[in-house]
């Protein structure tokens, strides 16, 4: 679409802008301010310049947790993606079936994310959780409090039930519109199944895909609230995400220069990585098109 | 005759959905769609599962919980539920919730509007640069601002009040929504504004007479999406609050007693959060189901 060059466009963006300034652009300064001193009290603070960040990026444990968090967020990703995809296809798609579905996929969704590490932690208990419980009984030694590969496998389960309706849900409504013709066409030709996938349905999905993809990993790379109940960051570290490490660090043992470059470097790390699939993706879909025209 | 061809569009189009329909039914074998309903059905149960479990202890007594396995309440109570009715600390969780979760989705698509309706249909200095810098506050983790929103909301006497939390959701909510709602305006061509305009519409009188009823769907999927990642958060919510804005999700964590954890009033409670969740998507379904293409092309 041809967009009118007017300047007065700013006038609409004003009321937003002022509110999220308040919130992005002061606390940011704030953490910017932190991570260049050293704060002993209100009153004494020395200037420290990169000293903070520099000890942060040779931190043994701060590395070991970023590692930590790569693996999990593309893993989670490297499953929800082909799920959701596979269960918005089949959904049904009329009648009192498909509300029915929608609503009990989207559920996991709705609730709060330490409920969500609640009911985990309910469920996978090893005497009244009925997964832990009968995990046990067939004869594996299933304890998420003392092996590390158990603690990771429920994570990753808990995710995987957490989000993939999120993946699910974006991809139906991105299905639902393609108007009925293309796979009228689709059928003249005796396209195969995976053909309509392939040239009709993913195409049309790229877009909800794109955020999607983008929403998922944000919030994998912030994780804090389920883990953190169901696993508390243990066995050991094993499963200490770079949000539990930040709030520890922040709030538990207050030092506020250390922490404030490390939330830096971790905004950094999230934006950097979706700029660069944000940018992949756009210049993908524009050679497609250069192409085609 | 009877067997008459059909003269109608209309006609032509039923008669050929029909005969379609038909060669479908023959052509597909019956197994197939079995087979996706049996996938369908063992996703639903991978999803209820946990849910179930949930909902099962919240009706046993805590003696039956800790006491061994049972796969369905034997000793049904609903002693947890009415704990939770009767005492105002719990409660009052689920009223605070509640409480910040509509005032931020109120703020966020009141300004939301306007700002997606600019960025839909103006060219202005810096317009990309600012949209990518909205984007970037939807990247921003909780517990990067988590110590300097507490001292921002403290200084200005904010802190343990329903609007902070409003407010410092409206950190990533309102990006969110400007994000949404621009995919739907872009999909409504300009000329109606354009004829609005030679009609004599004044702008406030077209954008909410004529141009928020065009949207309306992409308005309640937006709206959706705010109540859920408001509804969801807790880290900022329990940062900001202490007693009087508590919300239920920080509520609950504090339910380890003098005896340990009392996992009864912990289902109980952890069920009544799912339920807010289930209205709102009940209400929204439609406009899911109709099919929305989010995000600029």
């Amino acid at each position: 679409m041809t967009k009118v060059r007017n300047n007065r466009a700013w006038w609409l963006i004003l009321p937003m802008l002022l509110l999220v300034a308040f919130s992005a652009i002061i606390p940011l300064m704030t953490v910017v301010n932190y991570s260049v001193q050293d704060v002993f009290d209100a009153n004494t603070r020395f200037f420290t310049g990169t000293e903070w960040f520099k000890e942060m990026l040779n931190d043994p444990a701060l590395q070991a947790a970023v590692l930590r968090q790569f693996a999990f967020s593309l893993t989670v990703l490297a499953i929800e993606v082909p799920l959701g995809i596979g269960i918005a296809l089949i959904m049904p798609k009329k009648g009192w079936q498909a509300s029915a579905v929608l609503i009990l996929v989207t559920m996991p969704l709705l609730i709060p994310w330490n409920v969500v590490g609640s009911i985990w932690q309910i469920f996978t208990r090893g005497d009244i959780g009925l997964m832990g419980w009968s995990l046990r009984e067939l004869g594996y030694g299933y304890n998420i409090t003392a092996s590390p590969v158990d603690a990771w496998a429920t994570i990753i389960l808990m995710d995987v039930w957490h989000w993939t309706p999120l993946i699910a849900l974006l991809c139906y409504s991105g299905l639902r519109s393609i108007p009925d013709a293309y796979y009228q066409a689709a059928r003249i030709d005796r396209a195969s199944k995976w053909a309509v996938f392939r040239y009709i349905q993913l195409p049309k999905l790229t877009n909800v895909l794109v955020i999607g993809v983008l929403l998922r990993f944000m919030h994998s790379f912030m994780i804090y609230a389920e883990p953190f109940v169901l696993t508390g960051g243990g066995p050991g570290s094993s499963t200490t995400f770079l949000s539990q490490s930040l709030t520890t660090m922040a709030i538990g043992q207050q030092d506020l220069g250390p922490s404030a470059a490390f939330s830096l470097i971790y905004f950094l790390i999230i934006l950097l990585v979706s700029w660069v699939f944000y940018t992949a993706i756009m210049n993908m879909q524009k050679d497609k098109q250069d192409g085609e025209a | 005759m009877t067997d008459s061809m059909p003269t109608t569009p209309e006609a032509v189009r039923k008669r050929a959905a029909s005969a379609d329909a038909r060669r479908r039914r023959q052509a597909r074998p019956l197994s197939r769609q079995w087979r996706k309903r049996g996938l369908m059905a063992a996703y639903i149960v991978f999803v209820l599962l946990p849910i179930y479990w949930l909902l099962n202890m919240s009706f046993q007594s805590n003696t039956e919980i800790l006491g061994g396995l049972t796969l369905w309440p034997e000793d049904f109570t609903l002693e947890h539920y009415a704990k939770i009715f009767t005492d105002s600390s719990w409660y009052m969780g689920y009223v605070n919730s509640i409480t910040y979760v509509v005032m931020n989705m109120a703020i966020s698509i009141a300004v939301a509007l306007p700002a997606a309706y600019a960025f839909s249909r103006y060219q202005f200095i810096g317009d990309k640069h600012l949209f990518f810098w909205l984007l970037t506050n939807l990247m921003a983790p909780p517990a990067v601002f988590l110590l300097p929103y507490f001292q921002l909301y403290y200084t200005v006497g904010l802190f343990d009040t329903h609007i902070a939390v409003a407010l410092a959701h409206c950190l990533f909510n309102i990006p969110l929504a400007v994000w949404i709602l621009e995919g739907f305006m872009s999909g409504v061509p300009k000329e109606i504004d354009e004829t609005a305009f030679i009609d004599g519409y004044s702008f406030p009188k077209f954008f909410v007479r004529i141009f928020i009823p065009m949207i309306s769907s992409g308005i309640g999927v937006t709206l959706f999406f705010l109540f859920m990642f408001s509804w969801v958060e807790l880290l900022l919510a329990s940062t900001l609050t202490a007693t009087n804005a508590q919300p239920i999700a920080s509520v609950m964590t504090q339910t380890k007693g003098a005896s340990g954890i009392d996992w009864g009033a912990l289902a109980a409670a952890g069920t009544l959060t799912i339920l807010p969740g289930i209205v709102v998507v009940y209400f929204v379904r439609n406009h899911i189901a109709k099919g929305f293409a989010l995000g600029r092309t």
